[in-house]
């Protein structure tokens, strides 16, 4: 869906020219989820703001949807990629609803749909739309505020969304919260989502691909479990952190590494469900000195066992590349 | 300070002509009605069109040279060398220009000189309001797809209007004491009733001028203040007294 080819933004500083972008190729899928992730001056903020033309590309092609975006008029071109930013930026003279009606309106929509839209998206973020939509940014919280930052970057519907740094201004009670929220409304969206992160647990949570940048260059591109089980070279390794297979538990499933049930789990205790993470299960086998738990289904029938053998087989497993 | 017997009488007559003076300021006032509010009307034509002129010239500019900070500096000393300039000197200068036109003295010479001590508060109140618009807020326009223009009707003008408009009423309140002087050249006014009382040695003609022009100032100030609330957006914080 977006493809960057050799994308590279050399700036003429005092010291010289520095490319702060440097000949960066990326592929995103339809629908996927790709995490820039990488220190403070790494570039990847700048390749964010070239795929909207907010930074004009030194050389190198950028392709939506297969079309060359060179071609495209920059102002209705930006008009089909949301757009999120840290600072939120709603306009602090428009309402909440004017503020989402925003490219609705550009796109010539009539106030009538501009309002049932900004109704439709408000209710998807769990903000109750009778109370918010007549409501002005400074009498928002900023939990509330990002939420209608990211429903005005869903307003017309665009297919692709550029998030930069949108959760890293929150604290992190609201940030785990509004995270979640996006996690469940991209499953039914399914965007194409650039979303340029410094944090590793937030990468690690939202990716399904993670481009880890350093000093303008892309140095390894993977899913999350990939980049974590097998980091290309020692700066990704320190990036990602010494407890990284601590994180790749909260990205494995129980049922993934659940066996059949033998019935030897039976009475009380500690019990894991399915669709927890193994974070869940290495803090109960802990905890409760176990080495393996049985695992029941909503009903509480006991669907299967999960095993310390099992777990470290799992981590064990080099992810497919 | 000690008093004598001789001061009682002297302060008596004094508050007698105290009295006096403003009995017949009073009177004056009240049988020149229809005088002092053709002045003011005078007066008026002055300040708004000199204000207006100065809106339609002065706010695309103050908005132009946020483009550029050596133009910036440059027009803003320009304004700021203009002010300095007493506004007798300027009608003098502009007598013999405008005589060329036949219009040395009277309504269109106080106009063009309003006109340019409006200038600089005009363009400097729009000129810092447009500059001090929060670049997270530019940044989200241009990146949500809107065009110059657009830009700057929905997020930038709206959100510097307060400050434009205190721009406006300072230039207002400049105007309305230049628009005095400019009595001398013939232009009318309220300042007319100063400049007579002067010359006639009329103290009623002084205080009536000289109060007309402090309500009429004040008057203005605050429509244009209430407009200026009127104006500020709901949602921003009030940002100029």
């Amino acid at each position: 869906m977006i493809r960057l080819d050799a994308l590279t933004k050399v700036y003429a500083t005092p010291q010289g020219q520095v490319a702060a972008v440097d000949r960066v190729s990326l592929d995103v899928a339809e629908g996927e989820t790709c995490v820039l992730l990488g220190p403070s001056g790494c570039g990847k903020t700048t390749t964010l703001r070239m795929i909207n033309r907010l930074v004009v590309p030194t050389s190198g092609k950028i392709f939506i949807g297969g079309r060359d975006t060179d071609a495209a008029d920059p102002v209705l071109l930006r008009r089909t990629i949301g757009y999120v930013i840290q600072q939120i930026g709603l306009f602090p003279n428009m309402t909440v609803a004017e503020n989402i009606g925003v490219v609705p309106r550009l796109l010539g929509w009539s106030s009538d749909r501009r309002r049932r839209r900004a109704e439709e998206l408000l209710a998807m973020l769990a903000l109750d739309p009778e109370q918010f939509l007549g409501r002005y940014p400074n009498e928002l919280s900023g939990g509330q505020a990002q939420r209608i930052g990211v429903a005005r970057a869903l307003a017309a519907d665009p297919p692709v969304l550029l998030m930069d740094e949108p959760f890293g201004a929150l604290d992190p009670v609201n940030r785990e919260a509004i995270q979640d929220e996006f996690l469940r409304m991209q499953r039914t969206l399914r965007k194409t989502v650039l979303f340029v992160s410094h944090d590793i647990d937030e990468a690690v949570k939202m990716a399904d691909r993670i481009a880890i940048f350093r000093a303008g260059r892309l140095v390894q591109c993977a899913a999350p479990d990939t980049l974590l089980a097998r980091p290309a070279d020692a700066f990704v390794a320190g990036f990602v952190g010494s407890d990284r297979t601590l994180k790749r538990l909260r990205l494995i499933r129980v049922r993934e590494v659940m066996a059949a049930a033998d019935g030897s789990d039976a009475g009380a205790g500690p019990t894991v469900a399915p669709d927890d993470d193994l974070r869940r299960v290495a803090t109960l086998f802990l905890t409760h000195d176990r080495d393996a738990l049985p695992c029941v289904d909503a009903d509480g029938r006991v669907v299967g066992r999960v095993t310390r053998a099992a777990v470290a087989a799992r981590l064990a497993l080099e992810p497919s590349p | 300070m000690r008093r004598t017997p001789m001061d009682k009488p002297g302060r008596l007559w004094n508050t007698c002509r105290r009295h006096e003076t403003a009995m017949e300021t009073l009177t004056f006032i009240l049988h020149n009605l229809p005088a002092i509010g053709e002045r003011t009307l005078e007066h008026l034509s002055i300040v708004g069109v000199a204000v207006g002129v100065a809106i339609l010239t002065g706010v695309p500019l103050g908005i132009a040279i946020t483009q550029s900070q050596r133009t910036a500096d440059t027009v803003l000393y320009l304004g700021s060398v203009v002010m300095t300039i007493p506004s007798i000197a300027l009608f003098g200068v502009l007598i013999p220009i405008l005589s060329k036109i036949g219009q040395g003295i009277g309504w269109l010479p106080a106009v063009i000189a309003a006109m340019f001590y409006a200038q600089l508060p005009i363009i400097r109140n729009t000129y810092t309001a447009i500059r001090n618009v929060d670049p997270a807020l530019r940044s989200a326009a241009i990146g949500m797809g809107m065009s110059v223009p657009q830009r700057l009707a929905r997020v930038e003008i709206p959100i510097a209007l307060p400050v434009i408009i205190a721009g406006i009423r300072i230039a207002v309140v400049i105007n309305i004491g230049v628009t005095a002087i400019a009595a001398y050249i013939g232009a009318g006014g309220l300042g007319t009733f100063i400049s007579r009382g002067i010359s006639q040695t009329d103290i009623r003609q002084l205080i009536t001028g000289a109060l007309a022009l402090g309500l009429l100032a004040i008057a203005c100030d605050y429509s244009l203040l209430w407009l200026q609330r009127r104006l500020t957006p709901k949602g921003a914080q009030p940002r100029a007294p």
